[in-house]
């Protein structure tokens, strides 16, 4: 079989096998593919006495320079953190208020607060913190709890209906299903949907408002703008936390929704809730 | 007497797949149980139509000494069948990913239907593949018949049996969750009965072959079938919780466990889809152009090279994650050095064209495969640059390693396969030519439309990931939330599924084009030639 033959096109000799065929040409490697080939072996060769490379017994070499990931990341971690060392420590150490009113704290506590909202709060609150059904915009004028660099610190810090935080904010809004009949609901909500301007007509409104004097005013307030030292939220400004019209809000009577928000502070710490807080009061309803 | 024993054993396995349903441990397992029953009373049922009770007659024998090239057709069509599933699936979990309202509980969401993607094409696509054409030629190479008789019946169905409960597992809820190997224990055990039915096949011919040499197409498909029998078993070690249950544990654990998932991961890719398919492209590529191969010394060289270097790859997948050190920088210094190793072949499939690159223009089955050598090339230098611990640092975790897999699965695997599908149909079904050229010349541009798309697409949607993941404002706080940077996907992963719809689109001309062939049918159409040809070099 080694009858060597001479491709005709290319005029280079074959290895003298052949398969169904197929030949193969004697061409020799192209160079450039090989000197690439060596430049890539000494490069490893290199790359390898440079860094940690060859196991060991009980460790690997670690190499000329050195290197190690977990070193690399220390010092990149603290690093950043002493970047940032000054500005928290001023944080840590001042009031909200003072954070508030030195324009450079606040700047940094607002970007910082930024960051975390994305990491912590955006799940519920959404990216843009406008919320959404059963989550709270933050953006807007109304607030539950109050919105007050300390009141919102006191919201962030200690959560919402969050069991093991004694000083959580908790309130319970009855259901009113055995109390009321489904008529008293239904003109019971007529009337709130009216004092911010919807109305599905004046006798039914005329009805709920008695209804309302005697069953809600004791939280929402006798004028139904809500009560802040109880978490009962304003009815009057159309802002509906668990959706809108007289069905969410009947169902709302009969069946209260609570909405539950963690406590922060355990896990995140008093500076970052600081800047978190100052970070939502500065997204436009802070008061 | 003809599957008397076939039948008696495919009877009997359908009898153990009943009781396994009935003494099943869990309700998943009772589930697949049932399937297994189904197919394999299936199975009996065509089977003893079949029997035949005569004795073998004296006129059977000489059919022995010719080619066994039934098996190569049914995995031809099997090829064809399955690479379409996978495609479609492959839009399917695309179109997911931009609309998530698409994923349906529980059959059909993203985490079940995901692994059903990636196995399909990957297994049942390149797998039929890789067993078709490497029945077909090492028989051709070797001047020999097919070794052991009925057992490359085995092989297909067999293999076909494991595809079959891989995907029904996947749907059903059943994985070990190890990427590329989802399929729990019993299907690896069947996987590997299979596989060394497929080694004995293969090898048996090559050890009766009637050439003095091994062609350097076979040193490919027997490097890619023995390393991926070790890399199968060595992985899927586990321990069931019980024999009758869907459920086991991996022998391995923590960091561990992660680098024999990617060493068998990377080398999935490098001996399934790189050795595995440069087989054929020695193959196919020297056939179709009727031209001898470029280096016989660069074919050797950048074999072994290949097959030494890449079993150590793995560790690049665990760049920054609790793999130590030293495995790290191994995983990628192996990874660069594999760089002009896989080039060989780039250089081996290119340059077999010399003296006839006006095939390129004259012939879309040359031109397709040319194409996938193309990108072959292109995706071996993007792997080794993605090894790189700077470059992985911004890639990974990122829609760029989706792009770089597929600019190698679509591109390479994708078009060389179906090069070579265009190139066996005629000649396995004794056909003149194709049905339509010029149905293989749409489906080259479909195809390579949809690749580039799909890869630009992804690069671009990775590099914006990985950017948006490490900026850092001026006071040194991130900038984004990872639920912001998955917002950014969306036109991306529109434009990703629309480049997948392309594949498909040509993917389906080829099944039309393939069946018009396998039933005789000829295209009336104008030669390609005649358009392709310009005044100046019409000879």
């Amino acid at each position: 079989m080694a009858d060597k033959h001479i491709d005709e096109i290319s005029g280079v000799e074959t290895t003298g096998h052949e398969w169904d065929g197929i030949r193969e040409l004697n061409n020799p490697m192209p160079r450039w593919w090989v000197y690439t080939f060596y430049a890539t072996i000494l490069w490893g060769i290199g790359y390898a006495v440079a860094y940690p490379a060859i196991p060991m017994l009980t460790d690997a070499t670690k190499g000329l320079l050195g290197f190690s990931s977990r070193a690399e990341v220390i010092t990149e971690l603290a690093n950043a953190k002493a970047a940032q060392a000054g500005s928290l420590e001023r944080i840590a150490s001042s009031s909200l208020d003072e954070i508030i009113a030195d324009p450079q704290l606040q700047q940094f506590a607002v970007a910082g607060g930024a960051s975390a909202f994305k990491v912590n709060c955006a799940q519920c609150h959404g990216s843009g913190a406008a919320g959404a059904k059963g989550f709270p915009n933050l953006n807007d004028d109304e607030w539950l709890w109050g919105g007050k660099p300390e009141e919102i610190y006191q919201t962030i810090a200690h959560g919402i209906r969050h069991g093991g935080d004694a000083e959580t904010r908790v309130s319970e809004m009855p259901s009113f299903a055995e109390m009321l009949t489904p008529e008293d609901m239904r003109e019971t909500a007529a009337y709130v949907l009216s004092l911010s301007g919807t109305s599905s007509g004046p006798t039914l409104v005329a009805d709920g408002k008695q209804l309302f004097a005697d069953n809600c005013s004791a939280c929402h307030g006798a004028d139904a703008k809500g009560n802040r030292e109880m978490g009962a939220p304003n009815l009057a400004d159309a802002i509906w936390l668990n959706g809108e019209g007289e069905q969410a809000i009947v169902n709302q009577m009969k069946a209260p929704r609570h909405g539950v928000m963690p406590a922060w502070l355990p896990r995140i710490g008093d500076t970052a809730v600081k800047q978190l807080a100052v970070f939502v009061h500065s997204l436009g309803g802070g008061e | 007497m003809k599957y008397t024993v076939e039948t008696i054993l495919l009877g009997v396995g359908a009898f153990l797949a009943l009781v396994g349903a009935g003494f099943a441990e869990d309700r998943l397992f009772a589930a697949h149980m049932w399937v297994l029953f189904f197919v394999l009373f299936g199975g009996t049922i065509v089977l003893m139509r079949r029997v035949d009770f005569r004795p073998a007659l004296a006129g059977h024998a000489p059919q022995h000494r010719e080619y066994f090239d039934e098996v190569v057709k049914y995995g031809v069509i099997a090829t064809v069948f399955w690479g379409v599933v996978g495609f479609l699936v492959g839009v399917i979990v695309a179109l997911q990913l931009a609309f998530p309202d698409l994923n349906i509980e529980p059959w059909f969401n993203f985490g079940r239907v995901r692994p059903l993607h990636t196995s399909a094409v990957i297994f049942a696509f390149g797998g039929n593949a890789l067993i078709a054409t490497s029945f077909y030629v090492v028989q051709r190479t070797s001047r020999a018949r097919l070794f052991g008789g009925n057992l490359g019946w085995f092989v297909f169905w067999g293999y076909q049996l494991f595809i079959v409960l891989a995907a029904t597992g996947y749907l059903l809820g059943i994985t070990q969750g190890r990427e590329y190997a989802e399929p729990e224990w019993y299907v690896d055990l069947w996987l590997t009965i299979v596989w060394v039915a497929y080694l004995i096949v293969f090898l048996g011919t090559i050890l009766v072959r009637k050439e003095p040499h091994i062609y350097v197409a076979n040193w490919f498909y027997l490097a890619f079938i023995v390393t991926i029998a070790m890399l199968h078993i060595v992985n899927n070690l586990t321990v069931p919780v019980s024999f009758l249950g869907s459920k086991s544990y991996s022998a391995f654990a923590g960091v561990q466990d992660a680098l024999t998932q990617w060493w068998y991961g990377h080398n999935a890719v490098g001996f399934f889809l790189t050795a595995g398919f440069l087989a054929m492209m020695y193959y196919f590529i020297p056939k179709q152009v009727n031209r001898p191969v470029y280096s016989y010394r660069l074919s050797i060289i950048h074999f072994w090279s290949l097959i030494f270097m890449y079993i150590w790859a793995g560790p690049h997948h665990l760049h920054y994650t609790a793999l130590p050190d030293w495995a790290q920088t191994l995983g990628m210094v192996f990874s660069v050095m594999l760089w002009m190793p896989s080039w060989g072949g780039m250089i081996n499939g290119l340059m077999t064209l010399s003296g006839a690159w006006d095939k390129i223009r004259t012939d879309p089955v040359v031109r397709m495969m040319v194409m996938a050598v193309a990108f072959y090339g292109m995706a071996t230098f993007e792997g080794p640059m993605m090894s790189i611990k700077a470059v992985n640092s911004l890639s990974h975790y990122t829609d760029w390693t989706i792009g770089h897999v597929h600019s190698g699965a679509l591109g390479w695997n994708g078009l060389i396969t179906f090069g070579a599908v265009y190139y066996l149909v005629p000649k396995l079904w004794n056909r003149e030519r194709l049905y339509s050229l010029r149905m293989v010349n749409w489906h080259f541009w479909l195809a390579t439309l949809g690749i580039v798309v799909y890869a630009a697409t992804m690069w671009v949607a990775g590099i914006q990931q990985g950017l948006m993941w490490r900026e850092y404002d001026d006071q040194g706080f991130l900038v984004y939330s990872f639920a912001e940077s998955v917002a950014a996907m969306f036109p991306y992963y529109v434009m990703r599924a629309a480049g997948g719809a392309l594949f498909l689109a040509g993917a389906l001309l080829m099944a039309f084009n393939v069946t018009m062939t396998i039933l005789g049918r000829v295209r009336d159409e104008a030669s390609i030639l005649d358009a392709a040809a310009l005044p100046a070099a019409a000879e």
